[in-house]
């Protein structure tokens, strides 16, 4: 209520005063009915217990986790020691160290890896590297748990050890 | 001491001075590391100087060493909330470059995924809004929707947020069988959920207050400022690359720029929420129509841009990206420049916010919806 300067009372303004109360606690509660309907609606949330939920758990097929080599049952891969995974990666996570082998047959000396270092630290998952490999060798894998207690462990060696390239793979 | 001492003594008491405070780089509301030097008058701003450098990563720098291919993925962590956008800008500009034509699949995919990504940051700054101003409410409710875009992203990009789905020629895979039909139930979903924004925050008494009428910016300095986005608009600058230059298949479809004249925080809030339905229908309008053909054009192995110098924007989020390539036909670029839309909206905000108070001006910040590392970069 406002009273003007000749001392009457303004009752426009008291009329205001209390439309604008009114619709003030009106707007409130407006917004307290959207969060009322959920506290009684308890099937309409989405939250998932994780880690508890950590078995049902599963992640896309295309969720880019980890760079992981191919391995079949027979402990053998297709990677032929191209480095072309190694030129794609824009921050050098990839360090392909290659040897040679020699054919005991026909004698000549084939290319072939010997470790295929991977760093975890260093990988932003752009998938540059599994575009560009020739022979489909190595694909991201869907984990996601990567946390260590020591930053060596996320240097990895991809292949296995004894593993064989696949024959038949140029 | 006397009388005459006394009045004296009050005489000299100090006037009232002008005080500095910092706001950042750990404050909460800046949502980054953001430093602003505030001048006051006791509660009243006087000036800010934005401080920026706490975030520099050297973006710009590190595309020289880069092959095309490789830049694409950097944009990524320069505004990671419209990094479709981003990442699409990079492309049309290399394939400009290269005079490459997409094909109709690939510009349909890239516009239906950049305005889901433009919903998905809309979504996330309408939560941080809510929460800047106090209600935390909001920021679940946002989150919840966000989700279901992000799992959309998840499933046919491979990640959630840095999602790099673009490459020079087109996209990296194709969509997911999954995509469309996720798509349509999320558009049903959340033209149901929508209008609940409207009712927890639109309508809030204590909302309305706190944003009308605050930060005000006219819309000459909005031009003089190059404030671009959803708060140049709301200042009645007609801005919106995606009307004014279309790009992939913006020219295809019907949408209306959302242009308000207030120019306060409110019409800023309402121009983003008014986008929200914009890109809605965007989306609705292609998800049926996606032509067949290839997901990719063929490029080189190696890709070099022939010398000369090129440009191409897009409307992301918050405003109008530039990448500007300037190739010496070499592998790498021999210089790249971003024109960022969170820099020039935040040269702005000394203007808007001066003569208001601190508490506005966490409005006035959230309203323009600020991401740091594009700033920096």
């Amino acid at each position: 209520m406002s009273r003007s300067a000749d001392g009457i009372y303004n009752f426009m303004g008291l009329k205001n005063y209390i439309s604008d109360i009114y619709n003030g606690v009106k707007s409130l509660i407006t917004g307290m009915k959207v969060t009322g309907h959920y506290i009684t609606h308890p099937k309409e949330i989405i939250t998932q217990q994780y880690p508890e939920n950590r078995d049902t758990l599963k992640m896309f097929e295309r969720f880019r986790g980890e760079v992981v080599l191919i391995h079949d049952e027979n402990n053998q891969h297709k990677c032929t020691g191209c480095s072309a995974c190694e030129l794609a990666c824009p921050n050098g996570s990839i360090e392909i160290i290659s040897g040679k082998e020699t054919d005991p047959e026909t004698g000549k000396s084939t290319k072939i890896i010997d470790t295929f270092v991977y760093h975890l630290s260093m990988c932003t998952f752009c998938n540059l590297c599994i575009l560009s490999c020739p022979t489909d060798a190595i694909k991201m894998a869907q984990d996601f748990e990567h946390s260590v207690f020591d930053r060596s462990k996320l240097t990895k060696v991809l292949n296995k050890p004894g593993s064989k390239i696949m024959p038949g793979v140029k | 001491m006397t009388e005459q001492e006394l009045i004296t003594n009050i005489e000299t008491v100090p006037e009232t001075q002008e005080y500095f405070i910092n706001m950042g780089p750990q404050h909460p509301s800046t949502h980054g590391v953001l430093r602003l030097l505030l001048t006051l008058d006791g509660e009243i701003i006087k000036k800010i100087e934005p401080h920026l450098g706490y975030i520099h990563r050297s973006i710009e720098k590190m595309c020289e060493k880069d092959s095309y291919q490789q830049i694409v993925h950097l944009t990524d962590r320069m505004d990671y909330l419209s990094c479709h956008i981003n990442n699409e800008a990079v492309c049309l500009c290399v394939e400009k470059g290269l005079q490459l034509e997409v094909p109709e699949r690939v510009k349909v995919i890239r516009t239906i995924i950049s305005e889901l990504t433009r919903l998905s940051s809309h979504q996330l700054w309408w939560g941080v809004m809510g929460m800047d101003l106090g209600a935390i409410t909001t920021f679940l409710y946002g989150f919840r929707d966000r989700e279901l875009i992000t799992d959309i992203f998840e499933e046919t990009c491979g990640a959630r947020l840095t999602m790099n789905y673009n490459v020079p020629g087109g996209v990296m895979f194709d969509i997911h069988p999954n995509f469309q039909k996720r798509t349509k139930d999320f558009i049903t979903y959340f033209r149901k959920k929508l209008p609940e924004y409207d009712e927890l925050l639109t309508g809030n008494v204590i909302f309305t207050e706190r944003t009308k009428d605050i930060g005000y910016l006219s819309k000459d300095d909005a031009i003089s400022f190059g404030v671009t986005g959803p708060s140049g608009r709301a200042s009645g600058f007609a801005c919106d690359v995606r009307k004014r230059f279309p790009y992939s298949a913006y020219d295809r479809v019907q949408f209306e720029e959302i242009v308000y004249t207030e120019g306060d925080c409110f019409a800023r809030y309402k121009a983003r929420i008014a986008e929200m339905w914009e890109s809605m229908k965007i989306i609705e309008q292609l998800i049926d129509n996606i032509p067949e053909g290839e997901h990719k054009a063929k490029t080189k192995a190696v890709i070099k841009l022939p010398e000369g110098e090129y440009y191409q924007r897009v409307e992301t989020a918050r405003g109008e990206l530039g990448v500007y390539i300037v190739s010496d036909n070499k592998k790498s670029p021999y210089r790249v420049k971003f024109r960022s839309p969170g820099f020039s909206n935040l040269s702005a905000l000394d203007t808007m916010a001066r003569g208001n108070k601190i508490a506005d001006l966490v409005a006035t910040m959230s309203t323009l919806d600020l991401v740091i590392p594009d700033i920096d970069r």
